[in-house]
């Protein structure tokens, strides 16, 4: 009680008396918490909604949530319908007019990638499909460096006293990106052509960029449980066609890749999919590097 | 391009002249088969070829993706609509008609619903921003009787300075926690008896709402209505000022990762004014009686979720319980259309209260299963000068509900509940529902 008393008096006094003007950030998904604090350094401070081994499309709008976002400065999200349940609802419910989307104090990533997997047919016959296309974008490090720019220019927006500080950090971070998706591509071109299934349809990108072969999704539909009907089918099609491994994120239970990697005679692989998804995927350099690695064995 | 394709057609032609069929020679036979195998073969590598060049040129001369241009229609600002089907079919014990709590004055919609198939409530929303600064909300309710009301219709403003959070209309009001939800997204098919005995089933307002969010970490919200007070345990009086205030305030959060809750007290305070119903006299007569005074609930309510995680993919389980009590105090009219001749206005004092708490078990993907345990107090009732007419009782109406539900998307729902319901001394009504929720068009929002 008395720990609980001293922790009210802690809040009320920082809420009283705020300390330096460090801009809050509240990111989505960890890849962009990530990505922000790479910008942004000790002048930001990040929280990140959700964790890798959470699905983003099912999140609730929980009171933590919408307590962050009340005192956000900056709203990163992925867009693209991927929080469509849960994000406006807490954006609406915290009364932070700064972060309602249209202002400057709310980015989203997908907004400035050019987006793949629209849906030929927008149908719900067709599962939980993103109208606007698949708004995983993480899977390819070259997306991160198409996000880094604007969101350094939001951060420097927001925040314009400390301009010089996030050109300078953008440019540190783009030096070392832009080497480091040259070693990842080097690293992954044995990757080139291999066959893989996916679990979830989550990886087209990762797929476009490494120029790996995507044969079948477990899911009959996105966002849809697989079923043993569709399983039966997809290792039919690998019979004729076979895969070198399937493909699963963090986040998914791994039953089907399991059941089908047994039987198809090919390698479960779990990927980090995300910053945190795995021990390797530390921050957003580990998260390549591990999925790289992680592929090249399952290729192997 | 043309070289590689004219390559083997040449060497088939000049394979074909120096060997002209002239004898039907095994021999000759065998290297006609190994001609029209070359044949094929080279066809097969160029066609592969040619696709190769075809979808290269494609993806050259695509334009680089841009963000798609907005619709210039006008249906581009149409709002996001949304409909919610629902359907039961219900197996009651005892005939609906009869349906009471014992001690408790009914009012609003209260009771397990008629037997047989039925159509649920379906409910048709739209949402969309108005301008820069307010959000509109519509839920209409279209009713297996054929008649449309509004749930809900309310604006919201945006962009209120300090953090406030306004909202203005008609609205389900902030009171508890199941009461902000649409029957749709409960985890029973039916409202808890708490609810039924002190709200009449779920409570609306028509005016406004504050609610303000602390800008710290833990999550602290405080809110106040006012609102005209035409819903039970009120009713519609004639009169300019605020008939209903409610103030609430809930805190929650999260404990790690696979952890979070919220708490909260709530109060609402309003009044009645000749709220009639009928109840069975001392001398087992049906008298009419009117109460006219003010009615207090206070609410307190507390939910725990927990998923491995926060994956509620495989497994997960959630906890809710709300604590219910009111007061009314005024005067109780026995008799009042005077047919017994007995017609008296004594002064009137109930004290009751009543609780419910649920588990939801997520035990594999899609598949829940929930119990829930409804009780309620008759308490303390003073029928003052009318109590030579009328007794009190000290019965306490319970239920005993099951519920098991499979989700095969998120946008539909199928639930079978059994019930074992005590609402009046020496009855007993077991229900069996089936039920089913579809929703269409937009998707809906992931509410805690």
């Amino acid at each position: 009680m008395r720990s609980h008393f001293a922790g009210w008096c802690v809040a009320l006094a920082a809420w009283s008396f705020p300390a330096a003007a460090d801009l809050s950030v509240f990111a989505t998904v960890p890849e962009w918490g990530a990505l922000a604090q790479e910008l942004g350094g000790d002048k930001v401070k990040v929280y990140t909604a959700t964790n890798a081994l959470q699905d983003p499309h099912h999140v609730e709008a929980r009171p933590s949530l919408i307590a962050r976002a009340r005192g956000a400065d900056l709203v990163v999200a992925t867009g693209a319908e991927l929080e469509i349940g849960w994000l406006p609802l807490v954006l609406q419910q915290a009364g932070n007019p700064k972060v309602q989307p249209g202002r400057p104090g709310y980015f989203e990533a997908a907004s400035v990638v050019a987006l793949l997997g629209k849906p030929a047919r927008l149908d719900r016959a067709e599962g939980d499909v993103h109208p606007q296309g698949d708004p995983h974008i993480q899977t390819d490090a070259r997306n991160i460096a198409k996000v880094a720019v604007p969101l350094a220019a939001r951060l420097t927006e927001l925040d314009s006293a400390n301009a010089a500080f996030y050109q300078a950090r953008l440019k540190a971070f783009m030096d070392r990106w832009s080497a480091a998706v040259v070693r990842w591509e080097q690293q992954a071109a044995p990757l080139k052509g291999v066959p893989v299934v996916v679990q979830h349809k989550a990886f087209t990108y990762l797929v476009e960029w490494l120029g790996l072969k995507e044969i079948a999704a477990l899911e009959p539909k996105p966002g849809l449980e697989p079923t043993t009907a569709h399983l039966a089918a997809v290792l039919e099609t690998l019979q004729k066609t076979p895969a070198k491994m399937v493909l699963r994120a963090a986040y998914q239970s791994d039953r089907a890749s399991q059941w089908i990697a047994e039987r198809a005679k090919m390698k479960a692989v779990e990927l980090p999919f995300t910053v945190g998804g795995t021990d390797g995927a530390k921050d957003l350099f580990g998260l390549y590097d591990d999925t790289i690695q992680r592929l090249l064995k399952g290729a192997s | 391009m043309f070289r590689l394709f004219m390559l083997p057609c040449a060497c088939a032609l000049a394979l074909s002249l120096a060997l002209p069929a002239r004898a039907a020679d095994p021999e000759l036979d065998e290297i006609r088969a190994q001609i029209r195998e070359l044949k094929s073969s080279y066809e097969n590598r160029i066609q592969a070829l040619e696709q190769r060049l075809k979808d290269a040129e494609a993806k050259a001369a695509a334009p680089a993706p841009m963000p798609a241009a907005p619709s210039s229609s006008i249906s581009a600002f149409n709002p996001a609509v949304s409909v919610v089907l629902q359907g039961r079919y219900a197996n009651l014990s005892r005939d609906p008609a009869k349906f009471a709590l014992a001690g408790f004055a009914p009012g609003g919609e209260i009771g397990p619903g008629r037997r047989g198939f039925s159509l649920g409530e379906s409910e048709l929303a739209m949402f969309a921003n108005v301008d820069d600064k307010f959000a509109g909300n519509l839920i209409a309710s279209l009713t297996p009787e054929n008649t449309v009301s509004v749930e809900e219709a309310y604006g919201l403003w945006l962009t209120a300075p300090y953090g406030l959070a306004p909202k203005f209309g008609r609205f389900f009001s902030g009171l508890g926690y199941l009461n902000e939800q649409h029957q749709h997204n409960w985890d029973f098919i039916d409202a808890p008896l708490a609810y039924q005995a002190f709200l009449g089933g779920q409570y609306a307002n028509d005016g406004l709402q504050v609610k303000w969010v602390a800008p710290i970490d833990q999550y602290v919200e405080l809110g106040a209505e006012a609102g005209n007070g035409d819903g039970f345990p009120g009713n519609a009086r004639s009169r300019n000022g605020a008939g209903a205030a409610t103030v609430f305030a809930h805190t929650g959060g999260d404990i790690g990762a696979s952890h979070n809750w919220r708490a909260g007290l709530s109060y609402l305070r309003t009044r009645a004014q000749d709220r009639d119903y009928s109840l069975a006299d001392r001398a087992g007569n049906d008298a009419a009686v009117a109460f006219t005074g003010s009615s207090r609930v206070a609410v307190a309510d507390f939910i725990w979720k927990w998923a491995p995680n926060g994956n509620a993919h495989d497994t997960s389980f959630k906890l809710q319980g709300e604590y219910f009590r009111r007061v009314e105090d005024g005067d109780l009219t026995y008799d009042r259309d005077g047919t017994l001749g007995l017609t008296r206005t004594a002064s009137f004092t109930s004290r009751q209260s009543g609780w419910y708490a649920q588990g939801v078990y997520q035990f594999m993907p899609l598949w829940r299963a929930g119990v829930r345990y409804d009780r309620l107090d008759s308490g303390s009732v003073d029928y003052g000068a009318n109590a030579a007419f009328v007794a009190a009782t000290d019965f306490s109406p319970k239920r005993y509900t099951v519920m098991l539900d499979y989700t095969p998307s998120e946008f539909s729902r199928f639930r079978l509940q059994f019930a074992q319901s005590r609402t009046l001394a020496d009855v007993t009504d077991n229900q069996w529902f089936v039920q089913y929720i579809l929703s269409l068009g937009a998707h809906g929002a992931h509410k805690y």
